[in-house]
């Protein structure tokens, strides 16, 4: 299996994406923001970091670098495209997943590991997981996720979201919700599935001596789906 | 503007410093010469009140690279691999403007170690403040969090480790100590000493604008009630110009270009020019026409003394200008060939094609004032006697919970949980325990650091003060199975024209000097901070104490947390009942004087050493120093992070057991065994010579002291995590 992992200026997960691909068997390349061609691939990865600073809206700018018109077009053919924290952030500036992420609730950055309740598996990413409930890591300032009724009506009736922040036995409440996202929404897809954007860092989670290994069991699953 | 002795005042130097500047000149320097030299001559560049006493320091071991006098030390951890570590204070910027004071300082220090072609892979702080009910200290604490996360988190490199401390003698200078550990290989660490004749001086990363002038002279001042006026001379910070600057430097250092290199940090351009001519014998020539500026008109006297940040100089090898150019337009930065290298031994400038500034290197460098400022001696306060109805009517667990929620011991997640600690995927212990630790990517090997002070027994006395903070460091690294390698230091004390306060750092030095020379644990690095001073009043002495160490095997590093019931869980070390200075006489008992506890080298060195043999003899299944409010304490954050109780029994020898519990004798540690592996434990700690207690058993999730009294870990753990989220939420 072919990935791309895209480095922007700013990008700060890229190594650690790169890494975690290829620890699960995929032959990785880091493709650079002013690149026009995209490599072949089965998987594009928008890597965490802060792009650009996010000195303007987080994303924005990324949104705007010679290699996303190739990422849009590979992702409109159906191509895997998943967007990880800023990745995420790129992702809804460019429309590829509805909604805006906003500053966290309680106006702070956070960095801990959080419970997320898998909400949809007739996707390329979840297919095939056993647990229902997986232990991720979130790192942001802001993954506050929010968008109109509308689009979160169209949103549930397309079944779009990917995972809710919840507590470890899958309870999705208010409590367990880190930043204010509405619906807990810590991760979402576009309609057809093939494109998602999370906060959640599984690229943390790859080793039991690090924060956890249901980071493994996200890649394992991945690549044994795309095959 | 016409230069002369009021003038001179007016930027800081004494009317004597300013008569031998024009003395050494043979002439009356003018505007752009005075800055220049103001700049290098105060207190926060020159190091004049503190040198003499630095020297003493030992910076010398067979793992030390690099000692101070460069950009940061360097330790060798083997295997072609290289760590690179300082700490550096950013306190009165900080006081001003917390965000971009904090946020800047951690720039800084990661750029001081990036210049030395290390990629930082580790971040930690030191973090004072006020009494919590001053009424500053909420919105300082806010806002040297979010800079030190904002700047940190934005870099891509995670905060592992790091102290925060409440004392009413912060209230008018807090302190901000800032760390970072790089890793580099052996062979291609890069240095300041420029070399050869006609080689371009290079000027990279952001453009020079009027921030931070005279940033180096206000950091050598005491503070009265027109501080808020300084504003302007606090730099503003940029992440993101410095994780481009640093993924430029990085990629041009792959090659080979670079002959010397220095970050422009405190005094920028002049500091770093100089520097590097200084260190080379050489001269350099600058045509300030050439420096990229942000603003228009800007002097000479601007662009030399401008602290703008996310700036570096390099001498570069003739004829690489093209292929080093190409890599920061890549990157979309700067870069200007601004000067070259000469014979002249002088530091000349040019602007407008007039020569604004010509000032032999040593006259500001060798000839730099240095002085053996006067300083009285501490006495060691005479011991307290506590007596028997002070405590009688007091409570254990009541006390207990106290202590617990007490702001110096309680959990400082809140702010940890503001710095990204995880990211670059090696982080292997978080904050919260004893020290950070972080693999060597790719390798076995694993890098634990910590940094630690105790402005309490420093002020109390500061030798044993001094002693103790290297002592703790050492102990915090054992504590994790590290080997302790070599410490920075970051001196943060009061005016030293005032001898009390002179007197503590020469002191704190001896102390720290005894210590790391006894512990084979030498200073590679370290900052100065003179001037913690508002009006008359200084702070209490806080030399902050960076230690780092080597796992050889990451697996088997050891975490506090407290794993299984039924194990067994033992005292390391002679508990003596000391309580004077501890936590429990200053805040239950409210007795603020007396000695600090003793330190006892060899104590310290063998029950440290000998923990370490049973580390490796994988007998240790967890471990903890014993600090700030004594066994109980220690016992109690162990049973909170491991979700399990204990049945506490306390040995029969003499003391009491409120004395017994709280006390704060040195070169402790509190170790979770395994049943079946006592007699291997004992034997070895025997053999070694090491005084050991049965302190208890691990259970479920309650406390028991004696039988007779019991609390929940669950109750334990809502006093230790609830004080600072109520303070700053409130």
């Amino acid at each position: 299996m072919k990935s791309s992992v895209i480095t922007f200026p700013g990008s700060n997960c890229d190594r650690d994406m790169d890494v975690a691909l290829k620890k699960f068997g995929f032959k990785n390349k880091m493709v650079w923001h002013a690149d026009a061609e995209l490599p072949k691939s089965d998987l594009v990865v928008l890597p965490g970091g802060f792009s650009y600073g996010d000195y303007l809206r987080c994303g924005s700018m990324a949104s705007k670098s010679k290699i996303m018109q190739s990422v849009i077009n590979f992702a409109n053919s159906g191509g895997m495209v998943m967007g990880i924290c800023n990745g995420f952030q790129i992702l809804v500036e460019t429309g590829l997943v509805p909604g805006v992420l906003l500053r966290n609730k309680y106006l702070e950055f956070i960095c801990k590991n959080v419970f997320v309740k898998i909400n949809d598996k007739k996707n390329k990413y979840f297919k095939n997981v056993d647990n229902e409930v997986l232990e991720f890591h979130i790192a942001h300032n802001e993954g506050n996720y929010f968008c109109t009724n509308d689009q979160l009506k169209e949103i549930e009736d397309n079944n779009q979201i990917a995972i809710n922040y919840c507590d470890e036995n899958g309870k999705i409440e208010d409590q367990f919700n880190p930043n204010g996202s509405t619906k807990n929404i810590a991760g979402i897809f576009n309609k057809e599935k093939n494109v998602l954007g999370m906060m959640p860092h599984p690229e943390r989670m790859i080793d039991a001596s690090l924060s956890g290994e249901d980071g493994s069991l996200f890649f394992k699953n991945l690549i044994n789906n795309l095959k | 503007m016409i230069v002369n002795e009021q003038v001179a005042v007016d930027h800081g130097l004494k009317k004597d410093e300013y008569a031998k500047i024009c003395e050494l000149l043979k002439r009356t320097p003018n505007i752009t010469e005075l800055g220049i030299f103001s700049a290098m001559w105060n207190e926060h560049c020159s190091y004049k009140s503190s040198r003499l006493h630095l020297k003493k320091l030992p910076t010398k071991g067979k793992k030390v690279i690099q000692g101070p006098g460069e950009n940061a030390g360097v330790i060798d951890i083997e295997d072609n691999d290289a760590i690179v570590f300082k700490i550096e204070s950013h306190n009165h910027p900080s006081f001003i403007e917390p965000y971009q004071g904090a946020a800047t300082g951690v720039g800084g220090i990661m750029r001081d170690v990036f210049t030395m072609g290390a990629r930082p892979i580790a971040n930690l702080n030191s973090i004072h403040f006020g009494s919590p009910q001053h009424k500053k200290t909420k919105n300082l604490l806010r806002g040297v969090v979010h800079g030190i996360g904002g700047y940190g988190n934005c870099m891509g490199v995670p905060t592992i480790a790091g102290q925060t401390s409440f004392d009413s003698s912060y209230n008018g200078n807090i302190l901000v100590n800032a760390m970072t550990l790089g890793l580099v290989k052996k062979d291609k660490i890069f240095y300041s000493k420029a070399a050869g004749l006609n080689k371009p001086v290079i000027y990279v990363g952001s453009k020079t604008g009027r921030d931070g002038i005279h940033g180096a002279s206000m950091a050598s001042a005491s503070f009265d009630e027109k501080i808020e006026e300084k504003k302007p001379t606090v730099q503003v910070g940029d992440p993101f110009t410095e994780k481009l600057l640093l993924e430029a430097c990085l990629e041009l250092m792959a090659g080979e270009s670079i002959i010397a290199i220095q970050d422009m940090g405190a005094a920028g351009l002049t500091s770093s020019s100089i520097e590097m001519a200084s260190k080379g014998n050489l001269g350099i020539e600058i045509n300030l026409n050439k420096v990229p500026c942000r603003e228009s008109k800007m002097t000479p006297y601007e662009i030399m003394l401008s602290e703008s940040q996310e700036r570096m100089l390099i001498v570069l090898e003739n004829g690489k200008e093209d292929q080093a150019k190409k890599i920061f337009d890549k990157w979309n930065l700067d870069f200007a060939v601004i000067g070259k290298t000469t014979n002249s031994k002088k530091i000349e400038l040019y602007f407008n094609e007039e020569k604004v500034a010509d000032i032999p290197v040593n006259t500001l460098v060798e000839n730099s004032p240095m002085y053996d400022r006067k300083w009285k001696k501490a006495k060691l306060p005479k011991k307290n006697k506590i007596k028997k109805e002070d405590i009688k009517h007091l409570k254990i667990i009541d006390v207990l919970k106290k202590v617990l929620a007490n702001p110096n011991v309680c959990s400082k997640e809140w702010i940890w949980q503001q710095y990204d600690h995880t990211v670059m995927g090696d982080t292997i212990q978080k904050p919260g325990g004893d020290a950070g630790v972080v693999r060597v990517h790719g390798t076995d090997k694993a890098v634990a650091a910590s940094v630690d002070s105790s402005a309490v027994y420093c002020w109390a006395h500061p030798i044993t003060g001094g002693k103790q903070v290297v002592c703790e460091s050492f102990r915090n690294l054992i504590s994790v199975g590290a080997k302790p390698i070599a410490i920075t230091n970051c001196l943060n004390f009061g005016s030293p024209e005032n001898e009390e306060n002179m007197g503590e750092f020469v002191e704190c030095v001896q102390g720290i000097g005894e210590a790391s020379e006894y512990l084979k644990f030498p200073v590679v690095s370290g900052n100065v901070s003179f001037y913690n001073q508002t009006k008359d009043e200084g702070i209490k002495p806080t030399p902050a104490i960076g230690g780092v160490g080597l796992i050889k095997n990451y697996k088997n590093m050891i975490t506090m947390d407290f794993k299984e019931v039924d194990n067994l869980v033992l005292v390391i070390g002679k508990t003596e009942g000391h309580i004077d200075q501890s936590l429990f006489a200053r805040n239950i008992l409210n007795e603020k004087n007396g000695p600090p506890p003793e330190v006892n080298l060899f104590n310290e060195k063998n029950n440290g050493e000998t923990l370490l043999k049973l580390i490796d003899n994988n007998l240790i299944i967890s471990a903890h120093d014993v600090s700030l409010g004594g066994i109980i304490i220690a016992v109690a954050k162990m049973c909170i992070k491991g979700k399990k109780g204990i049945n506490i029994k306390k040995p029969k020898y003499l003391i009491n057991e409120i004395e017994y519990l709280f006390a704060e004798d040195q070169g402790r540690y509190i170790i979770e065994i395994n049943k079946k592996d006592f007699k291997k434990v004992a034997d070895i700690l025997n053999k070694n010579a090491v005084h050991f207690d049965e302190l208890g058993t691990i259970n479920e999730n309650e406390l028991y002291i004696n039988d007779k009294t019991k609390v929940t870990i669950d109750e334990l753990s809502t006093s230790n995590k609830s004080w600072l989220n109520n303070y700053m939420n409130k």
